[in-house]
């Protein structure tokens, strides 16, 4: 758990997702969330019938690492919120960083918070996740 | 959506941790200590929406009993064309994820037993240059445990478009 004491408004916490993501890995995804849309594991379905030019990514794949970042600065079980928009979609291949920006300290009902923005873009600097997190911290 | 029975048990976390390429022992390690102090395997974040597996009626999850399904087998797309309703058109039918929010207000442990009601939530529209006309619709699911309190509110925003999203 973090600490108020030890960080500050502006400071990140970056981490690198994943490199050159796997069509295996969206299917795992698939597998364990039991979404299966042909849209994130099907190639036929997706290219001859939706119109994409190959699968992509469950948004949920990537809230879902994007939350490994967060609970790796965080800490395990101290998050209060965590919300995202899926604002680009992630292909197989994509190299995916994720950064958290402390954006304020506060108190409230007793507890000690620090609230986040977070922003995870692909390897061409595009935005594919943005949202916020709030966790609690030790004061 | 209603959920009766939504089980978490320990190998579904450690599935859903290794798909999202978490190694986190918290997720797996009925011994490890958790930061927070919780007694065994805790779930990470985003494993509520897991609970797709135990809804009956999930239309994402192919059904037995020789019910039709949209993806691909001899043919692109499982489904006869309808007439204009176009029934090939699964893929665009089952709209694209566009917001999801979590408010978590207990842990979510492993033998938990959990249960889930969805209401919708507001429904908008909006014009875009890369995929048309968007229409957006909010759910906000309350997942409750054995106890029958509160642990995850759950706010997701589907987006249904007018065509493919330009990449």
């Amino acid at each position: 758990m973090l600490k108020a004491s030890e960080i500050k408004v502006g400071d990140t916490h970056t981490e690198v997702l994943v490199e050159d993501l796997k069509r295996t890995q969206i299917v795992q995804y698939a597998g364990a969330s039991g979404d299966y849309n042909p849209l994130h594991t099907d190639e036929l379905f997706t290219t001859k019938i939706a119109g994409y030019p190959t699968v992509f990514a469950h948004g949920m794949l990537t809230m879902g690492m994007t939350g490994r970042m967060v609970t790796n600065y965080v800490g395990d079980g101290t998050l209060k919120k965590y919300g995202v928009r899926f604002t680009s979609q992630v292909w197989p291949g994509d190299t995916l960083t994720s950064v958290a920006t402390v954006t304020e300290l506060r108190e409230e009902d007793g507890e000690s918070l620090v609230d986040l923005e977070i922003v995870t873009t692909n390897q061409d600097g595009v935005a594919v996740v943005t949202g916020s997190a709030t966790a609690k911290i030790t004061s | 959506m209603a959920i009766d029975k939504f089980l978490v048990e320990a190998s579904h976390i450690m599935m859903f941790a290794r798909s999202i390429g978490d190694d986190n022992p918290v997720y797996y390690d009925e011994d490890h200590k958790s930061e927070s102090g919780s007694e065994g395997i805790i779930a990470p974040p985003t494993f509520a929406q897991s609970s797709a597996q135990f809804d009956p009626d999930y239309f994402l999850r192919p059904k037995t009993g020789g019910v039709g399904w949209f993806g691909s087998g001899k043919e692109p797309t499982g489904l006869k064309p309808s007439g204009s309703g176009g029934g090939g058109g699964g893929g665009a039918a089952a709209g694209l994820h566009a917001e999801q929010h979590f408010e978590y207000h207990l842990p979510l442990k492993a033998g938990d037993v959990l249960s889930a009601t969805t209401k919708p939530g507001n429904a908008w529209e909006k014009e875009s240059k890369r995929a048309g006309k968007l229409k957006f619709s909010e759910s906000v699911t309350e997942y409750r445990n054995q106890n029958g309190d509160l642990v995850i509110t759950a706010t997701g925003v589907g987006v249904q478009t007018e065509r493919p999203v330009d990449s």
